[in-house]
C-alpha cells in the first residue's frame, strides 16, 4: 500500500488560514489502511479544525466526506457536490489523490493533509517499511525477493558495501542490510551462487529518472 | 598522450612490494595544502590515494587535488565514489583525469551522505562501484561507453576497488570480491587490519580462489596518534579492532610512540603474508607520520620505474 503520514496539526491549519470552510476528503484506500487519511481520521481532524479555530476566534465550517479512491475520477464525480460544497479541499489523500482533486476542482484550492512516503508494508501496530520504489523493472527474481533499489541505502545491484555489519545498514542500526536479506533469503534457497553474476548497469528510464511516467494499456482501450 | 602504465602498475608489475599512502584533500580551495602534503610523501610512496568527498564531507575534488599532487611529484590514485555522480559526470571526469595524466582510479561506493556535513542531499547511485570498474575496463578495453558509443581515445586506467576483510557475512564479501576482480579491478585495497590472524586466515581463502594472482592485494594499515582516535576507530561500521590493541594504548606512556610501534608491527606481519603485494597506509589526520613510518618500515629508497627502463 501507499503509506502516508498526517502532517503536523499546526501546517495543516497554517495551510487554511483565511478560509471559513473546508471539505476534509479522506480517502477510502491506502491511506485509510495505515490510519492516517481515512474516514476516522477526517472526522477527528475536521473537529480539531473547528476547535482551533474557535479558540482562536475565526470561523470555520469543516465537513468530512471519504471517496472510495481520490485516484479514480469516477469516485470524484459520485462525491462532486459535496466535494465543492465549500471554499477550499483539504484532501488526505496521497499525493495522487491530492492532485487528481486539484484538476477535478480548476477554480478551487485543494491542499494537502497528509505527506505521502512510499509504497510499503505494515509490520506491527504502527509500523511501516518500505519495500517498493516502482522503479518500472523489477529484478526481485534475481535477488531472492528482496529489493536492493528500495532497501539498500547505496542502490548496490552487485553485493553489500563495505558498511554492511552485524546484517545492519551503514547508516544507522535499525535498518537491515539488504543484501544481509537477499543472501539469507538465496543461501536458505541453494541459490547463493546466483550471486556471482555481475548485474549490469540498469536503464533508469523506466524509473522517474525517464520522466514522468504513464502506463497505456492498449488491451483495455475500447 | 602517453598510454605508459602508472608507476604504481609498472612497480606491482615488477613484482615489488608497493607502499602507498593518502592525502587527504582539504575542506577548501587551499592549493598549498595539496602541494605541501605531497612534498612530503614525494619519493618516500609509490602512489597516494587522494580521497573523493570522504565521509561525505564536501572537499576540494578529488581529481583536482590529484594534479596537484602530481605536479608536484606524488603520483596519486584518483578516488570516485558513485554517491554524487551518474555515468555522465564520472565518465566526463574521468576522461579529463586521465587526459591530465592521471593514471590511477579506486572505485568506491562511498560513504553515505547521512555521515558528512550534507546530509540534507539527494545521493545518485546510478551505477555502483563494480558496474564502474567494469565500465571503466570495457571504456579501456573495447572503447565503448556504458551508452554503447564509442571512445576513440579511451582512458587506461590502473583499475582498483576495495574489500572489507572484516565485514560480514564473509562468503558474500568474497563473492564480491570475485565480481569486483572479474569486472577489472587490477588492485583491491583492503581496509584497515588491525586483527592480522583472521586476516591472515580470509587471505588463505583469497589464495585458494586464486584470487592473489588476478589482482594485486594491498593491504591497509591505519596509524593512530591517540587513545581517542583507536578508540574511534574501534567504533567505526566494519572496523574491527581487537580490544587487546586499545588496551594496550591506553597503557602507552606515550600515544604517538605507541601508535606508530603497533603500526610498524603490523606492516610487518601483513607484508609477510604471502598474496599481499604492498601496504597501503592511511594516516588519517596525521599525514605527516607517514615518511617515518615508511623508513622505519625499511620501505627505502622506492623503486625507480623511469619510462626510459621500459
Amino acid at each position: 500500500m501507499i503509506v502516508a503520514e498526517q502532517k503536523s496539526f499546526d501546517e495543516i491549519a497554517e495551510s487554511l488560514e483565511g478560509f471559513q470552510s473546508v471539505v476534509v476528503a479522506a480517502c477510502g484506500t491506502c491511506v485509510t489502511v495505515c490510519m492516517s487519511g481515512g474516514e476516522k481520521e477526517a472526522l477527528k481532524l475536521a473537529d480539531m479544525l473547528q476547535i482551533d479555530a474557535v479558540a482562536k476566534g475565526k470561523k470555520l465550517a469543516a465537513t468530512v466526506i471519504t471517496p472510495t479512491r481520490q485516484c479514480d475520477m469516477e469516485f470524484l464525480d459520485e462525491n462532486e457536490e459535496a466535494l465543492d460544497s465549500a471554499e477550499c479541499i483539504l484532501s488526505l489523500g496521497c499525493g495522487a489523490g491530492v492532485q487528481f482533486l486539484a484538476e477535478k476542482f480548476p477554480d478551487k484550492v485543494v491542499l494537502p493533509g497528509l505527506n505521502t512516503e512510499f509504497i510499503g508494508v505494515n509490520r506491527d501496530l504502527g509500523y511501516w517499511t518500505e519495500m517498493c520504489q516502482g522503479c518500472g523493472d523489477c529484478l526481485l527474481a534475481k535477488t531472492g525477493g528482496v529489493c536492493p533499489v528500495t532497501r539498500c541505502s547505496k542502490i548496490n545491484f552487485n553485493g553489500p558495501c563495505g558498511g554492511s555489519f552485524s546484517g545492519k545498514c551503514e547508516i544507522d542500526k535499525e535498518t537491515d542490510c539488504a543484501w544481509q536479506l537477499i543472501y539469507d533469503r538465496l543461501k536458505r534457497l541453494g541459490r547463493v551462487e546466483k550471486l556471482l553474476e555481475i548485474q549490469e548497469v540498469r536503464d533508469w528510464r523506466t524509473s522517474r529518472d525517464g520522466g514522468p511516467r504513464s502506463v497505456k494499456r492498449e488491451d483495455m482501450i475500447v | 598522450m602517453s598510454n605508459e602504465k602508472s608507476n604504481l602498475q609498472k612497480v606491482l608489475e615488477a613484482g615489488h612490494f608497493s607502499v602507498s599512502a593518502e592525502i587527504g584533500p582539504p575542506m577548501s580551495a587551499n592549493a598549498e595544502y595539496v602541494l605541501n602534503k605531497a612534498e612530503e610523501l614525494r619519493g618516500l610512496v609509490d602512489a597516494a590515494n587522494v580521497t573523493d568527498n570522504q565521509t561525505a564531507i564536501v572537499r576540494m575534488s578529488s581529481i583536482a587535488a590529484s594534479y596537484l599532487a602530481y605536479t608536484n611529484g606524488v603520483e596519486p590514485i584518483v578516488q570516485m565514489t558513485c554517491r554524487d555522480r551518474n555515468r555522465i559526470a564520472m565518465q566526463s571526469d574521468l576522461l579529463g583525469a586521465y587526459a591530465l595524466g592521471l593514471k590511477n582510479l579506486l572505485c568506491l561506493s562511498g560513504d553515505h551522505q547521512t555521515f558528512g556535513n550534507h546530509p540534507q542531499s539527494k545521493n545518485v547511485y546510478d551505477i555502483d562501484s563494480i558496474q564502474l570498474i567494469d565500465a571503466l575496463r570495457r571504456l579501456k578495453e573495447e572503447k565503448v561507453f556504458i551508452g554503447g558509443s564509442a571512445c576513440r581515445v579511451p582512458p587506461e586506467f590502473f583499475l582498483g576497488g576495495t574489500v572489507n576483510p572484516f565485514a560480514d557475512p564473509v562468503e558474500l564479501q568474497i563473492i564480491r570480491l570475485q565480481k569486483k576482480v572479474r569486472a577489472g579491478a587490477q588492485f583491491i585495497q583492503t581496509q584497515a587490519i588491525y586483527d592480522v590472524d583472521r586476516f591472515a586466515h580470509w587471505m588463505e581463502e583469497i589464495r585458494r580462489l586464486g584470487l592473489h594472482e588476478k589482482t594485486f592485494i594491498l593491504a591497509g594499515v591505519l596509524v593512530n596518534k591517540s587513545l581517542r582516535s583507536i578508540q574511534m576507530t574501534q567504533q567505526v561500521p566494519g572496523m574491527l579492532v581487537p580490544d587487546a590493541l586499545v588496551e594496550r594504548m591506553a597503557g602507552a606512556a606515550n600515544y604517538e610512540e605507541e601508535g606508530v610501534r603497533i603500526a610498524l608491527e603490523l606492516i610487518d606481519q601483513l607484508r609477510g603474508i604471502e598474496g599481499v603485494s604492498g601496504i597501503h597506509i592511511m594516516a588519517v589526520g596525521w599525514e605527516e607520520i607517514v615518511p617515518s613510518i615508511v623508513e622505519k618500515a625499511g620501505f627505502l629508497p622506492r623503486p625507480s620505474m623511469a619510462s626510459a627502463a621500459e
